[in-house]
């Protein structure tokens, strides 16, 4: 089974929303992640069906679907809101797909429903309808509504947004064991950078409706080819610093360090740094050193994000190991090893380390 | 733990009653605008009034001639049988329309306009357009209606078409509220149910079925019970366009009502009149609100 988008432009209002999208999805699981207003939800609509591409062709198996409607095609779809029939019980709820598919006679059907209720954890709660369930559960059932009918292409469009962090957690678990051996293409769109990394499946990365980058999350994580992939996949954000060339150095607020590879001198730069790489303490030699402002410091369980102000204007976010007590308006210094320092052109490319210093990012 | 758990109890002791100084306009006015001139109505209906300074009391002789009264019972089958078929023709039809109505882009203002115009047309006006509307010599519904082969339509003459008639301008006048009622209900079902119900393959049945209509049952018990009690006590646009007529055919409890009291001026018996067919519209109203409200439980 195999999804391609060819060319597809979305166009709204004078606005583009989709441009030029060129995807090819094969069977099993991909991750469409991009940020709030990226176009996943215009990408996943076109996909399924829903509404039709200004231009550009939709093709499953081959077989050109663009002007097929969302009605006779073999597709499921999960919201972002728990949407489920509020006047059926969780059963007819699962049923309602099956019927409607010639495939399933009625023990079938019966089977089917109990064996997907079984598998979302749903068995006990087959009676009820939905305003009488939580919201993970009503998701739940969403979900298991979807997977009830074996389809060609399953779009599951933000599902965990709504949920509590437990429950997201532990849906996120399920669903890629689910989703593993599926034999349909299954599209999961998330905002959440994180949900991308732990599911490890072919990513792609969306942004202001252009595909920005497609590959492995991890990998595109630690070398990022792009600023926007890498603002992508940053939680918490990537921290960006301005940077000029001179004579092979980059001067960054006072600090400045070899630039990876040769650029001209006088171009600016962006500096991406990654909040667990800042540090409060003198690591190598060569470390790149700001004096800052403390502004204030968010304690979370198991770590302390501090925010501090370089030269009184430039933010920095650090992300410390531990709990630790800060006073804003005091004075800091902040450290980072320029291993760790991402560089990208004016263009929003990154410029690679020269040869094989590529320091493995990952740390 | 004691100081904690005994302090809320203290608290509640002394009780702050200032609150009821915001009440008492309320009371007032409400004492003013309905107790006090429903209470009138109860001193009339237990008092036999020659003048204002001669009555005597007879106790609940009034209820008892009026309930035993056989214009006023078949007065009381007739409205209820003109509500039960204004809820019949008025709740479909405007939840029919309703759904028909566009969701989106330019026509939803247009449609709405339209659909509400019967609603901004006063009561007794609506009376005197339906009134000449229906009538076979000038008026071109009753003359459309009469070039049918085989009908003979006349409201002035044939019980029928007379109830025919106010049945017809009722439904015309008020199925737009209802409309209106269920367009604001459906208009608050997210998309992507709708969206859900495509990929289903659903029939635009079963979509109104299992998406729209439960979400129509909380406007639907409010309009249910505004037709209901408007119903009821209509009175306006049946005075104006049959006058209860021909005969009694469309001779409504409120209209009974009006000439004993106005007409006949019989205060004592249109009293006990009042109380009870206002007893029975809040009773009803009671008993659809619970009935419908827990239905849906």
């Amino acid at each position: 089974m195999t999804l391609i988008l060819d060319g597809v432009f979305v166009r709204r209002r004078g606005e583009t929303w989709l441009d030029d999208v060129r995807l090819e999805l094969s069977n099993g699981m991909t991750t469409l992640v991009g940020p709030m207003t990226a176009g996943k939800t215009t990408l996943m609509r076109v996909a399924a069906g829903l509404s039709p591409p200004d231009s550009g062709r939709v093709m499953v198996d081959g077989k050109d679907v663009t002007s097929i409607s969302v009605r006779k095609r073999s597709v499921a779809f999960v919201y972002q809101q728990f949407i489920n029939y509020p006047s059926l019980t969780v059963y007819e709820n699962i049923a309602s797909p099956l019927r409607l598919d010639p495939g399933f006679r009625r023990d079938g059907i019966d089977r089917r429903v109990r064996e997907v209720a079984e598998l979302m954890g749903l068995a006990a709660l087959l009676g009820r309808r939905p305003a009488e369930l939580s919201g993970g559960q009503q998701q739940r059932t969403a979900i298991a509504r979807a997977l009830a009918r074996p389809v060609d292409v399953l779009l599951l469009d933000e599902p965990l947004a709504n949920l509590d962090f437990k429950l997201r957690e532990q849906l996120r678990a399920d669903l890629k064991a689910m989703f593993a051996d599926s034999s349909g293409v299954v599209l999961y769109a998330t905002a959440d950078p994180n949900e991308a990394l732990t599911f490890a499946a072919p990513t792609v990365v969306l942004g202001e409706g252009r595909v920005q980058h497609i590959g492995d999350a991890a990998e595109m994580y630690a070398r990022p080819p792009t600023l926007a992939v890498a603002a992508t996949l940053s939680d918490p954000p990537l921290n960006l610093l301005p940077g000029v060339v001179r004579d092979g150095r980059i001067e960054c607020l006072g600090a400045e360090f070899p630039a990876p590879r040769a650029h001209p001198s006088g171009r600016t730069v962006t500096l991406g740094v990654r909040p667990h790489q800042v540090r409060l303490e003198r690591g190598g030699p060569g470390a790149l050193e700001w004096p800052a402002e403390i502004r204030l410091a968010e304690v979370t369980g198991s770590a302390t994000f501090l925010h501090l102000l370089l030269r009184d204007q430039v933010h920095l976010v650090a992300h410390l190991p531990g709990t630790r007590q800060f006073t804003p308006g005091g004075s800091a210094v902040a450290y980072v090893d320029p291993a760790h320092v991402l560089v990208f052109d004016e263009d929003g490319a990154r410029l690679p380390a020269t040869g094989a210093a590529e320091v493995d990012l990952h740390g | 733990m004691t100081e904690v758990g005994e302090e809320p109890r203290a608290d509640l002791k002394r009780r702050n009653n200032r609150a009821w100084w915001l009440v008492l306009p309320v009371v007032v006015s409400v004492a003013f605008t309905a107790v006090i001139p429903l209470m009138t109505v109860v001193n009339f209906s237990v008092q036999d009034v020659f003048t204002p300074s001669d009555r005597i009391f007879v106790g609940l002789e009034w209820f008892r001639s009026i309930t035993r009264d056989p214009e006023v019972r078949s007065a009381f089958v007739r409205t209820l049988l003109f509500s039960a078929q204004v809820l019949l023709l008025e709740i479909p039809l405007g939840v029919a329309l309703a759904v028909c109505m566009p969701r989106r882009g330019v026509w939803v203002s247009v449609a709405l306009v339209l659909v509400a115009l019967p609603l901004l047309i006063p009561w007794n006006v609506v009376g005197t357009i339906w009134q000449i509307f229906a009538r076979g010599d000038i008026g071109l519904g009753g003359w459309a209606v009469n070039h049918v082969p085989g009908v003979d339509f006349n409201y002035t003459l044939d019980s029928t078409d007379a109830w025919i008639t106010v049945l017809v301008m009722d439904v015309w006048h008020w199925t737009p509220l209802v409309a209106l009622l269920a367009y604001a209900g459906l208009r608050s079902i997210p998309e992507p149910y709708f969206q859900a119900a495509q990929i289903d393959a659903a029939s635009a049945w079963a979509t109104f079925r299992h998406i729209q209509l439960p979400r129509l049952r909380g406007v639907l018990t409010i309009a249910i019970l505004l037709r209901f009690m408007d119903s009821f006590m209509i009175y306006t646009e049946p005075f104006v366009v049959t006058g209860g007529g021909p005969g009694n055919a469309t001779s409504f409890l409120s209209i009974l009502l009006s000439k004993i009291a106005v007409g006949q001026f019989d205060l004592g018996p249109a009293g006990a009149f009042s109380l009870l067919y206002f007893l029975f519209v809040q009773i009803l109203c009671y008993v659809f609100f619970t009935v419908l409200t827990r239905s849906g439980r």
